[in-house]
């Protein structure tokens, strides 16, 4: 899978290849940029689910798995072992014994039972619930029905036992920042939001609300000799052209490009060799609604996708930052299948299909959607004439991001356009069109289908992964066919870093998120 | 001028009332809630709960009034993102903020106030026309433009500033954002004073203070100057409200450490209480300053009474 990563990432190999010849330094300062919205929701990581607060939260802090970019998967990391048992059911942690925390105290497994109970408060609803839901007995306390989660034990010191509610690889679950071990006696403390404490390779040593954190290195990191880097600040930086001139001006590492800048950046020799990039695992599309009358027809929701010109907004307006959508399953998916071929445009095939679903004329539908320039109010607009060319009329209905979230998950929609994580997980990814997932959890379109539930059931079963993965392919097929969604594209993450810093993972669940560990500054950084 | 003093601070309780009420009001009906932006997929037992823990599952008028009691204790809340007292947030961030407006501001009072006199006192000729060639372009430039080009010639070309960052808040990062902010201000001050001394010098008492013999350079001292200080203090009070709400797009593109990105990013997060803060926060600045100005009015004119 990383080799098809790796293609596609292209230039960013060189980069990372060239990283791989020198032996890493010691010392120095990774300047990274936090581009994603004016300030950082919290220092306590558990109660926010912005991706801008992780790239921080990644420096400071450590969850139960890590994500490896280079095998495109989970793997422990607070863990030295996992031994499964109980049908697949049950696993069994053997916990680091040399993880610290910043003030000093070693974790145990009190501190991983204790942050799992606190992610499960329910008057909290932190986001990292969805997660830990996972474990047997955790959902009773987020509903106040219980104070322990039953399916956790403490075996000893080291150990944790962990009783799951269905057959899932716990990796998936227990890799973001939104699971982090916190240390129990000073995570419950008020003092802990203003100076954080984790496990992470650095300790944190100031936030200037709205502008910077800056972090210094964690002597007592587990992994040895690492971190290579001093020190690491993250820079809020929410404008794109702002980023520019200070990337430019060698005052940031990294910088995440729009698609005008990467379009600038490919095109300037200067600047063409800093560009680091990969499929990341978001889906974007338009949802249409099965209880609208013409969207409950296959054809009809078929028609739109052979009426769309998706190739051309890609090209020309994304300005190549995107891949095509295949189908659900994103490229760097483990359950990608690379035979699968887009819908073609063919306003013909998409007219006859409408005039087979008994709207020859077309319909009319409102479109719900944000200003985002990626997904959002610029992609409608170039949609609208080449859907009134087969008869369909738009009606747009622009709402705030924030908004759209509920719009989504509540239902109040005729079709709206969005950007969803499909992955790491393919199985979990899949699932969002289960019939028995609720709506308000990712079943936006209220997807129904029999044949798939089923194959997603026996997905779930399958102790053989090459025959989940079969199956995952099978139902993903099985949803480019029933078209619930015009597939749009998937998000290719695209980051300027600089010559000096080596090191930086192609991560495929979000490019900004860096195991900065890995990552070591040469004697050509001006922060050195 | 204590009794003034009173009466004004009297009267800026109704302002402040209707500002709190406005905002409550406003974001009690506007769509999107901090309980859909903080999870996915909460169940609606679970968002059941955790409204009810912010207080949110509460009739609006309940939760105003129990709001109102809280700010009569100087308790703005706490934040429904961060958790933290919101009075805790502000603080972290009105420095910054009034360190910006206070520079932009002392640089638009510093250059546009004597170019708009240097202007006035000859109208048509060189100085004037190009005074007001400079005033217009200020007036008529975006600020985030402005700032991109500042950036790129101070900090890309000329390497003299940083581009971006608040750093240890000293000179060097504050001097490209507060010119930023403060070349719109300091155009209007210099079309301002120009158009108040224009006036002025056609007035009656000026005539006469000239037949009666007076120098020119006293004339615009004790009589041009003194009256045109009181129309120029009017606008500098007014814009410095302005400033403060023109902030917010400084801030973010110099990743400025304010008032202005926090507010930003609490009114997409629906985080009522530290939107709140932060607008009540804006507003008593504001009224402060102006109070201030209605104060100075009577040192500069001893016409103007407090009574």
């Amino acid at each position: 899978m990383f080799r098809m990563m790796a293609v596609v990432a292209g230039l960013g190999l060189a980069l990372a290849g060239s990283a791989e010849a020198q032996s890493p330094r010691k010392g120095g300062t990774i300047r990274m940029t936090a581009p994603y919205g004016s300030s950082f929701t919290s220092l306590d990581i558990h109660t926010t689910q912005r991706a801008q607060d992780e790239i921080y939260a990644k420096a400071l802090h450590r969850s139960l798995y890590i994500w490896n970019s280079s095998e495109g998967k989970p793997i422990l990391e607070l863990a030295k072992e996992d031994v499964v048992s109980g049908g697949g059911l049950v696993h069994t942690f053997k916990l680091r014994d040399d993880a610290y925390f910043h003030h000093g105290r070693k974790m145990t497994a009190d501190d991983v039972i204790w942050s799992y109970t606190r992610i499960m408060d329910g008057t909290k609803a932190y986001p990292g619930a969805r997660f830990v839901r996972v474990i047997e007995g955790a959902a009773a306390v987020e509903k106040g029905q219980a104070k322990e989660i039953s399916g956790l034990k403490k075996i000893d010191d080291f150990t944790v036992e962990m009783k799951l509610t269905e057959k899932v690889e716990p990796g998936f679950y227990f890799f973001t920042a939104l699971t982090s071990i916190y240390p129990a006696d000073e995570g419950a403390k008020e003092s802990f939001i203003q100076k954080p404490i984790g496990l992470g390779p650095f300790k944190f040593v100031e936030h200037v609300p709205g502008s910077r954190i800056v972090l210094e290195r964690w002597d007592r990191f587990y992994k040895p000799g690492k971190p290579y880097a001093d020190k690491v600040t993250v820079s809020i930086m929410a404008e794109a052209a702002a980023r520019d001139v200070a990337f430019r001006n060698k005052e940031i590492d990294t910088s995440v490009l729009g698609p005008a800048q990467y379009v600038a950046y490919q095109s300037d020799a200067g600047l063409k060799g800093t560009i680091v990039e990969v499929a990341e695992v978001f889906t974007r599309y338009m949802g249409m609604n099965p209880s609208f009358k013409p969207f409950a027809d296959k054809r009809v929701r078929q028609a739109i996708n052979y009426a769309i010109d998706t190739d051309l907004i890609i090209n020309k307006l994304v300005k190549g930052k995107a891949y095509r959508a295949t189908s659900w399953l994103p490229l760097t998916s483990p359950a990608y299948d690379k035979a699968m071929k887009p819908y073609a445009y063919d306003p013909a095939k998409a007219k006859q299909l409408l005039t087979e679903a008994g709207f020859p004329n077309g319909f009319e539908f409102e479109w719900t959607t944000s200003q985002n320039e990626s997904w959002g109010l610029p992609i409608v607009s170039a949609v609208i004439p080449m859907l009134d060319k087969v008869g369909i009329k738009v009606k747009v209905k622009q709402v705030e991001t924030a908004v759209l979230a509920e719009v989504v998950r509540s239902g109040d929609y005729q079709a709206f356009i969005y950007s969803q994580a499909s992955g790491p997980d393919p199985l979990a990814a899949l699932k969002c069109f289960h019939s028995s997932t609720p709506q308000p959890a990712c079943n936006y379109m209220t997807y129904k289908n029999i044949e798939f539930d089923k194959i997603i059931d026996e997905a779930g079963k399958a102790d053989d992964a090459a025959k989940r993965t079969e199956l995952l392919q099978k139902a993903n097929a099985l949803l480019y066919e029933e078209a619930p969604v015009w597939f749009f594209n998937y998000n290719k993450a695209v980051m300027a870093v600089q010559p000096w810093l080596h090191g930086v993972q192609l991560n495929a669940t979000e490019l900004t998120h860096q195991n900065v560990e890995d990552i070591w500054v040469d004697e050509t950084s001006p922060a050195k | 001028m204590l009794s003034f003093l009173f009466r004004r601070l009297l009267q800026t309780i109704p302002t402040v009332l209707t500002v709190v009420l406005l905002v409550f009001v406003l974001f009690s009906v506007v769509p999107g809630s901090i309980v859909s932006s903080m999870s996915d997929d909460s169940d609606p037992q679970v968002e059941l709960r955790m409204k009810k823990q912010l207080g949110l599952d509460q009739p609006v008028y309940v939760r105003f009034g129990a709001y109102i009691a809280k700010l009569a204790t100087g308790d703005f809340g706490t934040s429904f993102r961060t958790r933290e007292p919101v009075t805790t947030m502000i603080a972290k961030r009105i420095w910054p903020t009034l360190q910006l407006v206070f520079a932009a501001m002392a640089l638009a009072v510093v250059i546009g106030v004597p170019l708009g006199f240097v202007a006035a006192l000859k109208p048509g000729g060189i100085v004037d026309t190009l005074a007001m060639v400079v005033a217009v372009s200020g007036l008529s430039i975006a600020k985030f433009w402005l700032g991109l080009v500042l950036m790129y010639f101070f900090a890309l070309k000329l390497g003299w500033l940083p581009s971006f960052g608040y750093g240890d808040g000293g000179l060097k990062y504050l001097i490209l954002p507060a010119v930023t902010l403060g070349v719109s201000p300091m155009a209007l001050f210099a079309r301002t004073t120009r158009a108040a001394v224009l006036e002025i010098m056609t007035a009656d008492f000026v005539r006469t203070a000239r037949s009666k013999g007076m120098s020119e350079t006293r004339v615009v001292k004790w009589h041009v100057m003194r009256n045109a200080l009181v129309i120029i203090l009017t606008t500098v009070g007014l814009q410095f409200g302005a400033l403060m709400g023109q902030a917010v797009v400084v801030e973010k593109l110099f990743s400025w450490p304010g008032i202005g990105s926090l507010l930003v990013d609490s009114v997409l997060q629906r985080d009522i209480p530290a939107v709140q803060g932060s607008i009540l926060v804006v507003v008593l600045a504001f009224l402060a300053i102006n109070l201030l100005i209605d104060l100075l009015y009577g040192v500069i004119d001893p016409r103007i009474r407090y009574a």
